[in-house]
């Protein structure tokens, strides 16, 4: 591979410590053992269903967990070793966040001087609105008083205007019509274009394939699989790993056959594979948790792969 | 503006029927009390004939059944007439100008200095939650909620007048002097001990309810996300925090006039200084229902007009309510 990893996070764990009855303390894993990879350039997609900690993945990213997290594991960027200090040097600058909603936003506050943030200028602030087509009466308003449209370009502005390298956009279209989804995440796609890494965040498995040029699965805490965006395409002879083409089957013009099982609880996760109790190709190897290894081209978590 | 001129008849009408109440339930409550007018104008031990105090009774209207001498005080207040106070001789409205001025500027000098600290206090607290400084001011607060504000006020007295003599005993004014000679240094210095123990009840409440505001804005998304964007903790309190507990700390600090109001009766008499809620005590000692009621109005009037205040000021100063409905 040519281009250069702008991220690369190393079986990265997140654990909450929970009190659970009388002084018995429980681990809660959210994300367990996951590891990812972004370059410049490209839009890699974290897929999975809603509610199974992905955003936490992103919050890891910048370093804004809760207090009372617990993480493990390894971060670079650009090849250093992502720390705290590093973190809180760089997000908001090299390494933004697009947020989901305008609830993200200061509801008190104008729209520009928001984008502007603690330490940006007018005039780039002007030029970011100019870039997304935003008149400029916009930055008097406050957030309440955007459209749908508007709000996702003013997310992505408050992004831009540090010139940053590494965007993770978390879930940018719930709720959004087709077309301003779609608008969307053609920002996000020019942005990776003019150079940006991009790690897209999201449940909608379907807008991941048409954007993104790698997907990574994400189940039960971890990534089982990262496979090119075309694989998909390909058909489930591409796919890797036993959820990823179970997810393919029910997407609606596979077929639409749903998925049997939930996924497990984060305070009670399987030994072995996480995706054991719902996989029909499991086998006695499976007690055995398997780690990511690459095959054909992509990555997979799961001993049987082939 | 048809909404605006509603509104402001509705208040109005609102206002008017508080007013009709309170001084209702206050003529009620003074006529049903066991002091007697009379014993306590004369004195309970002086020889003064039963005829004559006939007469005393006669003048003053007393022996007209109660919703007859109620009315009769009504309609002389629709003309502006509020009455003769009993135990000073004088017309309510006289006492009521010349009383109302020193608790206002007792009042309002506390108010500005519980608002001031109980903020601060409160942001600095919620912003550091858990840590020893809030905790003390947490502790701080509770206690001093819990306490009277007439003790706390004996004991600065005892304090600060009687041990360490810094401020005089009482009054507002020194004693024995002509109004005409009493310099602003003097009023102030009397001024300063009332003010400040009836800030401190007020200062606690002002600060835990900051303080928890504080807390509450500091879990909000917006908040995540301008750590996210870089922000430190104290921008991010400076840019978000103030910005969003600004309007219920501002209503909240015009809501409090009620309670200052009550805690000003306790603190003019611990300080035996010259204002409404020492008169509205010595008016209620005497059975004296032309003052007592006319002090009610007064009362009513100030709070109803700082929860007025609290309400138009909610209006302007939140965009969501001043700026509509969505755009584009
Ligand atoms: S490791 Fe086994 S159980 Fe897990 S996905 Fe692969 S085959 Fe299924």
């Amino acid at each position: 591979m040519s281009t250069a990893n702008i991220l690369d996070v190393r079986n990265l764990s997140v654990s909450f410590l929970m009190y659970g009855r009388g002084l018995e303390q429980k681990e809660l894993n959210v994300i367990s053992d996951l590891s990812v990879a972004v370059k410049e350039g490209e839009i890699l997609a974290v897929a999975g269903s809603s509610g199974s900690g992905k955003s936490l993945l992103a919050n890891a990213i910048l370093g804004i967990l809760p207090s009372n997290a617990r993480v493990k594991g390894e971060m670079l960027y650009c090849g250093k070793k992502l720390d705290s200090k590093q973190q809180q040097r760089l997000r908001g600058k090299e390494i933004a966040l697009v947020p989901q909603s305008v609830g993200y936003l200061d509801p008190l506050m104008k729209v520009g001087q928001q984008v502007i943030g603690a330490d940006g200028c007018r005039e780039k602030q002007e030029a970011v609105f100019k870039k997304y087509g935003l008149a400029d009466f916009v930055k008097k308003l406050y957030p309440f008083q955007l459209s749908g449209g508007m709000a996702r370009r003013v997310l992505v502005s408050t992004a831009v205007i540090g010139d940053a390298k590494l965007i993770i956009a978390d879930e940018p279209t719930p709720g959004l019509s087709k077309e301003i989804a779609q608008t969307a995440m053609g920002h996000f796609r020019s942005l990776a274009d003019e150079g940006c890494a991009v790690m897209l965040i999201t449940h909608d498995l379907d807008l991941a394939l048409a954007y993104a040029d790698r997907i990574a699965v994400f189940y039960a805490g971890t990534t089982v699989e990262i496979a090119a965006a075309k694989d998909f395409r390909a058909g489930v002879d591409a796919l890797r790993h036993p959820y990823t083409k179970a997810l393919w089957r029910a997407m609606p013009h596979n077929g639409f056959q749903p998925i049997e099982g939930s996924q497990p609880y984060a305070g009670d996760l399987p030994k072995g594979c996480l995706f054991a109790p719902r996989c029909p190709q499991r086998t006695e190897a499976c007690e055995e948790k398997p780690s990511m290894r690459p095959l054909r081209g992509g990555e997979v978590c799961c001993s049987n792969a082939t | 503006m048809n909404q605006l001129l509603k509104q402001a008849i509705s208040t109005l009408i609102r206002m008017v029927l508080l007013l009709v109440g309170v001084s209702m339930v206050t003529f009620l409550l003074v006529i049903s009390s066991p002091i007697d007018p009379i014993d306590a104008y004369v004195g309970a031990e002086s020889n003064v004939s039963q005829e004559q105090r006939d007469n005393i009774a006669e003048y003053w209207g007393l022996n007209n059944p109660p919703v007859e001498r109620y009315f009769t005080w009504l309609s002389n207040l629709i003309k502006g007439d509020m009455g003769t106070s009993i135990s000073y001789q004088k017309p309510v409205t006289e006492i009521l100008g010349s009383r109302f001025l020193a608790s206002l500027t007792l009042m309002a000098v506390a108010w500005l200095l519980s608002g001031i600290f109980g903020f601060l206090l409160g942001v600095m607290s919620g912003a550091m939650q858990g840590s020893i400084f809030d905790k003390c001011v947490k502790a701080l607060c509770f206690v001093l909620s819990s306490t009277p504000t007439f003790w706390i006020g004996l004991l600065f007295l005892m304090l600060f007048s009687v041990v360490l003599g810094w401020f005089p005993i009482g009054l507002s004014v020194p004693i024995g002097k002509l109004s005409s000679e009493v310099t602003l240094l003097e009023r102030v210095h009397h001024l300063i001990l009332p003010a400040f123990t009836l800030s401190i009840t007020g200062i606690s409440g002002i600060a835990l309810h900051t303080r928890q505001k504080i807390i509450d804005v500091l879990k909000m998304d917006y908040v995540l996300f301008a750590k996210a964007r870089g922000e430190s903790k104290w921008t991010l309190i400076r840019r978000h925090g103030l910005r969003n507990i600004a309007i219920p700390a501002i209503t909240l600090q015009f809501a409090s006039i009620s309670e200052l109001f009550g805690g000003s009766v306790l603190a003019e008499n611990v300080f035996s200084y010259p204002g409404l809620g020492s008169a509205a005590s010595a008016a209620g000692l005497k059975g004296d229902v032309p003052l007592l009621l006319g002090i009610a109005l007064c009362s009513v009037l100030f709070v109803f007009a700082g929860n007025l205040i609290a309400n138009l000021l909610y209006g302007i100063l939140n965009p969501q309510i001043r700026e509509g409905g969505k755009l584009g």
